[in-house]
């Protein structure tokens, strides 16, 4: 999230799309409660299904499953149409003036630079002109046809109302007021929230449906004011902070990219991270790369990182792919080429697509370790639970291990949630039985290879030899000592441009601006840079004061980065640092600094006529209309199909779906047909169950207690299904037999001239735990992500569904 | 003067000695229903300060266990409830983190390191010596026996690919960074987490 839960109650329109945040993010939804009653806000949802979301919604609009981005592109057409876009911020703050280069283009539905062997673009040409000065060309008067917004005009002319109504089933004048309701927030001082979850992002298109929010938000000037932003609504408890803390292929903490095999030394990694400036005098600020990786290498290798090794640069394992992402490793070891695997509080046999390629990836693995507070389906994938989880013990050679942790309750540290707030807790019991803290049983695995690599070496064992390890109790590191080594400290004296001491050694850096790339510096994870300072830790903190009751409780906890609350808050101000809405503003220009209830996004001494963008990460300090070479599908968002979609693009047929999308031989084979597999099938959570853990809890157990589907009345009249009746639902890769419920909140759409069905299926369902066994919803899912995060498409696929006799007990 | 149930098991709740129900005008049979009102139990627990460990709004919860927290005394949770302090969730649950505490004690929970042997029908307990020994030697077979120091054209790349990991979704950022640091010493790339599904 840009903002806070709080914040949204100052939105004047909050849209609900690719998200249903009544039911899974109840208590943040009371801020939309909130917003209707005494900020007078509407709310607008878009969604296949009648949620509860949307039971509160003064205008709710339905959709077809997957075609998001064609709607959002109608919303451009629409707003740059009837010009209401928020012209000042779209001309200062955005790239909408920038000019475009000569050679990039988009024709039938595809981007220039496409390569049909590679199934991959040279993106060369998706970037802006460079002028003789070295800076990017542009033309504020936004007459020249290559600037930004002319193109961005151009691309999306094709989505009209008709043709938007065509690809998405919404009727014309329900798209047409929700266009209404969006523009009314292109006045400076109003503001529109989107509030989205996986929705968006479990699409082969997931990341563009984001982007393609995103620049609706900067035509209306809702980037960075309050009220405003793109609320991503983190679906777990830390799954932001294990992602801030690089727990992904290809990253390390800090969204610091892991180097790849064409990047044999740190010159040639430095070489695509210079960050120089697009444009005179903007901060750029990712032009301290170097001073975040250096810093990291010397709390993870200490005095082994040092500047004659390129600050051991060799001990980052090099990429030869992408990434090796969940739906890569397990294709992998689908092929037999992964050997062992360990499970972390994760339940890949539930979580991942296409169930029974899972089931059968893991039956090939030498060993598996499970670490986990409850007993999960993926420690028992080698049961025979009958069609549940058809295994034969007696064929599965997988040793498997099952190791007991902790859970919440029984641990301290900090957890960051959603709106980047890094909150600490406290151990309140110990855990039952010999279960011990993840802390303990990672660093019981170390210690024991780094005791066998010492006596008896072994593969590159220097990283091992030489990574950190001087805590006080080295069995079980104490949480606060990692939470300290996290924020950062001084190895040496740290002083500034004037040579006076800032720091002496050993003290805890107050921000990530006194990092160094010399080797004075440790800091594990730059952007938490802060969180445990000299003064304490700053993530325990309680004081819940909220100047104005803007909603920031900027006292409370403890936001990444530097405790700001609202990013590109900068935005909030007019050019001349005059807040655009003077009733709830951020920050302003007081004639010689920022100043304000939020820390500025912003060099504080920066003056407003300096012409210093406000988005400091980017190169040209603009929001991006045009994504330049960030996408993989293209600069633009483009409408394409799911992989299994009941209709032929309607845009461009001969380029149905994402066709940078990577797809496994064995899964192409695998997926359905619209003539077997007739109907539009999608995935979510119920407000009463969490994934699969809540169904291990006997209340959640008995409020949720079986696996149904919901499927709507015309339909269901149609096969025969009666209210109760038990189905079987199928996809090309396995079925599921449960209870169906028959519902109003599932209406057919038409599509094209096309009668198009969607049905609906929870997903929490497995054969551990205190609810009734189900087969669980990913029996049916494709073995296909998003193009640039692998996101697995769970939210629009082909089914079938027949009536079936009650099965045998 | 009138006096509900709830009124007054509020007003004996809050503190009032037994002999004071008397000053309230109900004699001894004032004193006989103020002992026998059990005492509230929460007003004998420890409270924690925590989070629920569900969704990412992150609602504040108190945790109470019985106990003061003493080097001998086995602390046991009977009870959570929100946190009326927390600026976004500000005391309210939903139904997920109404019942944590039937998560906490779910009888699924895991109490024993297991192994499950190859072919093998059943999960045995194994100590936790034993396991962790087992385990850390196969990883260190596979990593030693396919360890990629060097690419086909001669590049130190320095990755392991054959053992992955996926990590979790509710440890804490302590946990996690001690995970990235161990994984990634280890030159393992096969890792992910939970953020997409």
């Amino acid at each position: 999230m840009t903002n806070t839960w709080q914040d949204i109650k100052n939105a004047n329109v909050i849209l609900a799309m690719g998200g249903n945040p009544a039911e899974a993010h109840p208590c943040g939804f009371k801020w939309v409660t909130e917003a209707k009653q005494h900020n007078h806000a509407r709310l607008v949802v878009v969604d296949p299904r009648f949620t509860r979301t949307a039971s509160v919604a003064d205008l709710y609009a339905p959709i077809r499953p997957g075609t998001d981005i064609a709607f959002l592109n109608g919303v451009m057409r629409y707003l740059l149409e009837k010009d209401a876009i928020q012209r000042e911020y779209v001309l200062a703050f955005t790239n909408a003036s920038l000019i475009v280069k000569e050679g990039y283009g988009f024709q039938d539905g595809l981007f220039s630079g496409f390569s049909p062997e590679k199934k991959d673009y040279d993106r060369s040409s998706w970037d802006y002109e460079i002028g003789e000065d070295g800076f990017v060309k542009s033309d504020p008067t936004l007459a020249d046809p290559r600037c930004v917004i002319n193109l961005l005009k151009q691309h999306v002319s094709r989505y009209t109302p008709e043709t938007v109504s065509r690809i998405c089933g919404t009727p014309v004048e329900k798209f047409l007021g929700v266009c209404e309701l969006i523009a009314s927030t292109a006045p400076a001082d109003k503001a529109l929230t989107s509030m989205y979850a996986l929705g968006w992002t479990q699409h082969s298109v997931g990341s563009q449906n984001i982007r393609a929010m995103a620049v609706v938000q900067l035509l209306l000037g809702n980037i960075g004011v309050a009220g405003g932003g793109m609320n991503a609504l983190r679906g777990h408890s830390n799954i932001q902070g294990l992602t801030d803390m690089g727990l992904l292929s290809n990253l390390m903490p800090g969204y610091l990219n892991l180097p790849k095999d064409s990047e044999p030394t740190l010159a040639d990694y430095m070489k695509t991270r210079g960050f120089k400036p697009l444009r005179p005098g903007q901060t750029s600020y990712w032009q301290n790369y170097r001073k975040f990786l250096v810093s990291l290498q010397k709390s993870i290798y200490g005095a082994a990182a040092m500047a004659d090794n390129d600050w051991a640069y060799d001990y980052l394992p090099k990429l030869d792919v992408p990434g090796y992402d969940i739906l890569r490793a397990f294709d992998m070891m689908y092929g037999g080429k992964i050997n062992g695997y360990i499970c972390q509080g994760f339940n890949p046999l539930q979580a991942f697509p296409n169930k029974k390629k899972i089931r059968t990836a893991l039956g090939k693995l030498k060993f598996l370790v499970v670490m986990d507070p409850l007993e999960t389906e993926t420690a028992h994938f080698w049961e025979n639970h009958g069609d549940k989880n058809p295994s034969d013990p007696s064929k599965i050679a997988t040793e498997v291990f099952l190791l007991p942790t902790t859970c919440f309750a029984e641990e301290d540290g900090s957890l960051t949630n959603s709106s980047r707030w890094l909150q600490w807790h406290w151990k309140a019991a110990d855990a039952p039985g010999e279960a011990r803290s993840d802390i303990a049983i990672m660093s019981g695995l170390f210690r024991r290879m780094k005791a066998m690599y010492q006596k008896d070496g072994g593969a590159f064992s220097d990283p091992i030899l030489n990574l950190t390890w001087n805590y006080t109790n080295p069995v079980e590191p104490g949480p606060d000592e990692l939470a300290k080594e996290v924020s950062g400290k001084a190895l040496d004296e740290v002083k500034d441009a004037n040579g006076a001491v800032l720091l002496r050694a050993g003290q805890q850096l107050a921000s990530f601006a006194q990092l160094r790339d010399d080797g004075t510096t440790a800091c594990g994870c730059w952007i938490y840079s802060g969180s445990w300072t000299e003064a304490g830790n700053q993530m325990a903190r309680r004081d819940a004061t909220d100047p104005r009751e803007q909603g920031l409780a900027p006292n409370w906890a403890w936001s990444w980065p530097v405790n700001r609350r609202i990013m590109y808050n900068r935005a909030s101000a007019d050019p001349s640092g005059k807040p655009w809405n003077p009733a709830k503003p951020l920050i302003q220009w007081n004639g010689s600094a920022w100043t304000g209830i939020d820390v500025p996004d912003y060099v504080v001494t920066n003056k407003p006529d300096a012409g210093v963008g406000p988005f400091i990460m980017l190169a040209e300090g603009m929001g991006r209309l045009f994504a330049r070479d960030q996408m993989r599908e293209g600069p633009f968002p483009e409408h394409y199909e799911p992989f299994e979609s009941p209709v032929p693009n309607a845009l461009h047929p001969k380029v149905q779906s994402n066709p940078v999308a990577r797809v496994f031989p064995d899964d192409a084979a695998e997926f359905g047909s619209v003539d077997k597999f007739p109907y539009v099938g999608t995935t979510y959570r119920l407000t009463e169950q969490f994934h699969f853990w809540s169904k291990h809890a006997k209340i959640n157990a008995i409020l949720q207690p079986e696996e149904f589907i919901e499927i709507g009345e015309v339909l269901a009249k149609e096969k025969g299904i009666a209210q109760g009746d038990w189905v079987k639902l199928s996809s090309n890769r396995g079925f599921v037999v449960c209870k169906a419920y028959v519902t109003k909140r599932l209406k057919p759409m038409m599509v094209g001239g096309k009668l198009v069905h969607t049905i609906g299926m929870p997903i929490h369902w497995g054969f551990t735990g205190q609810a009734r066994k189900g087969f669980g919803a990913n029996v049916l899912t494709p073995f296909v992500g998003d193009a640039n995060s692998e996101t697995p498409e769970f939210k629009a696929f082909l089914v079938n569904v027949e009536k079936t006799a009650v099965p045998v007990a | 003067m009138e006096l509900d149930r709830r009124s007054f098991i509020k007003l004996s709740g809050a503190g009032l000695a037994a002999t004071s129900i008397g000053a309230l005008g109900f004699g001894a049979a004032g004193e006989a229903l103020a002992a026998a009102v059990r005492p509230f139990k929460l007003a004998q627990a420890t409270e924690t300060r925590n989070t629920c460990t569900y969704c990412a709004v992150a609602c504040g919860i108190l945790i109470y266990s019985t106990g003061d927290r003493a080097k001998n005394a086995k602390a046991s949770i009977i009870h959570i409830e929100g946190d009326p302090d927390h600026p976004v969730n500000r005391g309210t649950l939903c139904p997920k983190g109404a019942a944590l505490l039937d998560v906490v004690h779910a009888p699924t929970r895991v109490k024993h390191p297991m192994v499950r042997a190859p072919g093998s029908n059943e999960f045995k307990r194994i100590t936790w010596d034993d396991a962790l020994d087992r385990i850390a030697r196969l990883m260190k077979e596979d990593r030693d026996r396919n360890f990629i120091a060097k690419n086909g054209a001669g590049t130190t790349v320095n990755r392991w690919t054959s053992t992955g990991m996926l990590a979790a979704s509710a440890t804490s950022n302590e946990t996690a960074f001690l995970t990235w640091k161990v994984a990634r010493s280890f030159g393992m790339v096969v890792f992910d987490n939970q953020a997409r599904v």
